[in-house]
């Protein structure tokens, strides 16, 4: 296997042991993106230069002796709304499609300081809005499992960089199911961190309450070796969780007998496809195979879940967004007429339609008429979510769910239908609100191959309970090992080439 | 009859090292755009962290205007679109404001008056536009400085308490002494770090409904504020007395004309959508930090004035002048506890002193004569060693030089005559010289005395002791 195709855990003790150079892992990875991304169109900018560059810094400090740091010399793929400094950050927008950050994102930092090594920026939903990548400015990335459907999103470009082998791991952000959902559809193991776990500096601000930055890797291990090197204390994130954290790698122990496994008999009404829960029952039946005790438990409110969701998220896109006015950086349209209109004209042609339509429904519901009616309303919902997680898990350690309705759709099939599109989110939103974590392990392939992914959710800060359950799940079942094999061409039809 | 309902909004600019929400320095002469960063320019993916030091100022303040602070405080986005509003919403505190419901007394006319103080809250401030020729309209371009964009602001929103532009002047002084006493703001209203707005509403004496309110811009001074209310209330009043209706309105000061001019009508208030910060935490506000910084406070302008007034027994006005600033104060204290006698330093404080600051633009931080040279310079007068008179060369000579009383006594040879044959000397030699007006003051003129004391002291270059220059020559013409 070339170095690109391995786990981070099992590249990195070939790493240390110099079988492997860290400029052989980047080279391989540059030649597979170069190889397969015109098909795939996972990346928005590939770094390639700078990566090379690192990668033989990093063989020089480990051939003068330096002990090899924890992600050394692994080839990493950033999702392009995490700001990389010197290197363009377009959250695919054509607002952003020149902007070179001045600064770094503390998990960029904290990536770089382990020893990771960015080879490029994925694609996603203009401003992680969107759940196919489709709403990218750029480009639509293709799931490599069958390149007529969609990733997921938004960080579909992240997903299927790492199952097309185009990056050992990724950072995706997840606002109301960005990590797990593409996971899902792309078969690898996708973690929304409790909100405060990660630092948020430097993410391009979405719905800031939401947001979490979070592994996307190909096995539970690589998730907990990532998580640890980005999670914990940042003074420049005022929303972090100020506490010592434990070593997520501690806690990758493939025992849950004893453990209570809730099911949320929500999660399992209509919308949900018959595939996906065929695959959610039998995973069902391996955990409590495992030891596990399942028992059916109810989240009352979490049918408001979606609803309340996008009163709340496009609420503070609005106000996020209010700064990509044309004046310090990003498009600035030619021809206005004033200050005022040269902002709206800016923001008119350099935002696209799904982000226009959120800020629309944003500003909508924080307006004085409204504000009591929906933005208002849609917090008491959420802590009601938040109340019923809590009530749940003083009877249950966990909780478990598929990750989305269905398995990946088809290009094109939804992007008329918004409304459509937001359902595709019902069971990773909920966990987003209340700030509990939630992780997506493959569970499952369908009868034409798609992936399916399990969801498993656990109390605020107990990362250490849903590792252990997915690890436990994973080490027990075969579905993290099968990869896809792209048919390169098969995607002619689906249309959306990239144009940049 | 018509009074008038006047609520002031007072920003400050509080004198913190580095910005509200990012470690920029808050000094906004430097060259434009080079105290920034990332999170004072709204640039995507920064945060603000909340500078620990303006919350402290923050509570301070409300401590000294009486408030009560909040146990949980926070801060909510203020949504609207200018170029100077890098992130295009402001942070501030809408819902839960660090202090409510304070006070600020004053006297006006003679009258202690209490306004109530609604609101003390932190916000952040813009940036600042520069439009090519100086206007907005015509201008082909704008450019911005971002170095003001992030300093913290304290806004002080009073009730509708104030019932004459005069009181309303006075509420002004006694909130910026405060505040400077706190030294938490420079409140130099011509650099902008105090700014305020004013909204005056008239009704018929008596009533306790509110009339139309109009708001007043672009008020630089206290006196503007002063002038610009007066004029407010003769046009309202005028504009009821002629059956017509005051408009909601902003009206903008015009300095030069003296006059206020409408600049828009207000149809509906404007929304803001404010909803919670979501990049902050809620703030606790541990009871414990309250009282550490409340122990820190100093003794407040009202205070010290009534305790100038009780101790030293002294007028009002000398203790409103007095208490003016906290180093004025300072040294008038200091000078009295070498000295003794309240009155007659506030005398010297208020009068000579006073005068040549005035004169020379010195403030009191930088007047060379210490509290114990003008001490020691009084007890010379006490004494007999100087007159009264000369005693204000003596002082000009302090101030210019700084050199001590006794010093420039000696130097200049400015010791009173107060022997009694040099004195007869002189007064013998000053009746010779004119005849004239001694036969007159014989003849019982008592009034042409004082042109012979006035030549004696001609002669003896005003040292003579005027009480004994006196007696000499009544002795010597009544004989």
């Amino acid at each position: 296997m070339r170095p690109n195709e391995l786990k981070a855990h099992e590249l990195l003790p070939m790493i240390r042991r110099k079988e492997v150079t860290v400029e052989e892992a980047v080279t391989e990875t540059l030649h597979r993106i170069a190889a397969i991304d015109g098909t795939i169109q996972a990346y928005i900018t590939v770094a390639g230069e700078q990566a090379l560059g690192k990668a033989k810094e990093a063989d020089a400090r480990l051939a003068k002796g330096e002990p090899a740091r924890p992600l050394e010399g692994l080839p990493v793929a950033i999702k392009d709304n995490i700001c990389t400094k010197g290197l363009r950050t377009t959250s695919a927008s054509r607002y952003l499609e020149d902007f070179i950050p001045p600064y770094d994102a503390t998990v960029v930092r904290r990536l770089e300081d382990a020893g990771a090594i960015i080879v490029g920026k994925t694609n996603l939903d203009e401003f992680a809005m969107g759940s196919s990548t489709e709403n990218s400015a750029m480009f639509p990335t293709r799931n490599p499992w069958n390149l007529k459907r969609v990733p997921g999103g938004s960080s579909g470009g992240s997903a299927a960089a790492v199952i097309a082998d185009e990056a050992v791991f990724a950072l995706g952000s997840d606002t109301g199911g960005s990590i797990r959902q593409p996971a899902s559809f792309c078969g690898i193991v996708g973690l929304k961190p409790s909100y405060g776990l990660v630092s948020r500096y430097g993410l391009i601000g979405y719905a800031s309450s939401m947001d979490q930055i979070g592994p996307m890797t190909r096995d539970v291990k690589d998730c907990a070796l990532v998580l640890r090197a980005i999670a914990g204390y940042d003074p420049s994130d005022s929303q972090s969780y100020p506490k010592e954290l434990p070593d997520y790698t501690g806690c990758l122990v493939s025992d849950i007998s004893g453990i209570t496994v809730g099911v949320p008999k929500e999660f399992l009404e209509e919308g949900l496809s018959d595939t996906v829960k065929d695959a959610f029952m039998k995973a069902l039946d391996k955990l409590e195979e495992l030891g596990a005790r399942i028992m059916e438990v109810s989240l009352p409110h979490s049918r408001h879940a979606l609803a309340a969701y996008y009163v709340i998220s496009s609420a503070e896109a609005s106000s996020n967004l209010a700064r990509l006015d044309g004046v310090r950086y990003g498009y600035r349209a030619s021809g206005c007429e004033d200050s005022a209109s040269m902002m709206a004209m800016s923001r008119g042609e350099g935002l696209g339609p799904e982000v226009k339509r959120r800020i629309v429904l944003g500003t909508y519901v924080l307006s004085a008429e409204n504000h009591e009616t929906y933005f208002n309303e849609a917090l008491r919902v959420r802590s009601l979510i938040a109340r019923d997680f809590r009530e749940v898990f003083e009877a249950c350690d966990c909780l478990v769910g598929p990750t989305s309705p269905t398995v990946a759709f088809e290009a094109g099939e939804k992007t008329r239908d918004p409304l459509e599109m937001y359902l595709s989110d019902v069971y990773t939103v909920p966990p987003n609100l209340a700030g509990i974590p939630g992780i997506s392990v493959p569970c499952g392939f369908d009868e034409e191959g798609m992936p399916v992914g399990l969801q498993i959710m656990a109390k605020q800060y107990d990362e250490e309970t849903l590792l252990r359950v997915a690890y436990t799940f994973e080490e027990a079942t075969e579905f993290h090992k099968r990869r896809p094999e792209i048919q390169k061409g098969a995607h002619e039809s689906a249309g959306g080439e990239r144009s940049v | 009859m018509f009074e008038p309902v006047i609520g002031i909004e007072v920003h400050a600019q509080l004198k913190t090292e580095s910005k509200l929400f990012c470690p920029c320095s808050t000094r906004f002469d430097a060259s434009p755009n080079s105290n920034t960063c990332p999170i004072c320019l709204g640039l995507p993916g920064a945060l603000p962290v909340l500078n620990k030091k303006a919350l402290e100022y923050g509570i301070k303040t409300g401590l000294a205007f009486n408030c009560q602070i909040a146990e949980s405080s926070g801060f909510d986005r203020k949504n609207y679109f200018y170029p100077d509003l890098s992130k295009n919403y402001q942070i501030t505190q809408d819902a839960f404001p660090i202090g409510t419901n304070g006070h600020i007394d004053v006297m006006s006319d003679g009258t202690m008056r209490r306004v109530r103080i609604k609101r003390v809250h932190l916000e952040e401030d813009a940036g600042k536009s520069v439009h090519e020729g100086g206007a907005i309209t015509g201008a082909a371009f704008s450019l911005e400085d971002y170095n003001r964009a992030g300093v913290p602001l304290l806004e002080i929103v009073s009730e509708p308490d104030i019932r004459s532009p005069k009181e309303a002047y006075e509420y002004l002084l006694m909130l910026r002494r405060t505040l400077l006493y706190l030294g938490v703001s420079d409140c130099k209203m011509e650099e902008g770090s105090l700014r305020c707005d004013v909204n005056i509403s008239i009704r018929p004496k008596g009533s306790d409904k509110f009339g139309t309110q109009v708001e007043l811009k672009n008020l630089n001074s206290f006196r503007a504020v002063e002038r610009s209310l007066e004029y407010e209330v003769q046009r309202q009043s005028q504009v009821v007395a002629d059956g017509g209706e005051v408009v909601r309105e902003t009206r903008h000061w015009d300095e030069t004309s003296q006059v206020t001019v409408s600049m828009r009508r207000k149809e509906r208030a404007e929304d803001y959508r404010y909803f919670p910060e979501p990049d902050l935490p809620r703030l606790s506000i541990k009871r414990a930090w309250v009282d550490e910084i409340e122990a820190t406070l100093p003794e407040l302008p009202w205070a010290r004035r009534m305790r100038f007034i009780r101790d030293y027994e002294l007028p009002e006005y000398d203790a409103s002048l007095l208490t003016d600033t906290q180093e004025l104060a300072d040294y008038f204290e200091a000078a009295v506890r070498e000295y003794g006698q309240a009155k007659t330093v506030s005398n010297w404080v208020m009068g000579e002193l006073s005068r040549l600051m005035n004169a020379t633009g010195i403030g009191i931080e930088r007047v060379k004569v210490s509290p114990g040279d003008l001490a020691a310079m009084l007890t010379m007068i006490d004494k007999g060693t100087i007159s009264g008179k000369i005693a204000k060369t003596v002082f000009e000579e302090m101030f210019a030089e700084g050199k001590s009383p006794e010093t420039i006594v000696k130097e200049k040879g400015l010791v009173q005559i107060a022997d009694e044959d040099e004195l007869r000397r002189i007064v013998d030699r000053v009746i010779e010289e004119n005849q004239e007006v001694a036969d007159q003051v014989r003849a019982g003129k008592d009034r042409a005395v004082g042109f012979l004391v006035g030549q004696v002291m001609k002669l003896t270059k005003g040292r003579a002791n005027p009480t004994m220059v006196n007696e000499l020559l009544r002795q010597r013409l009544s004989d």
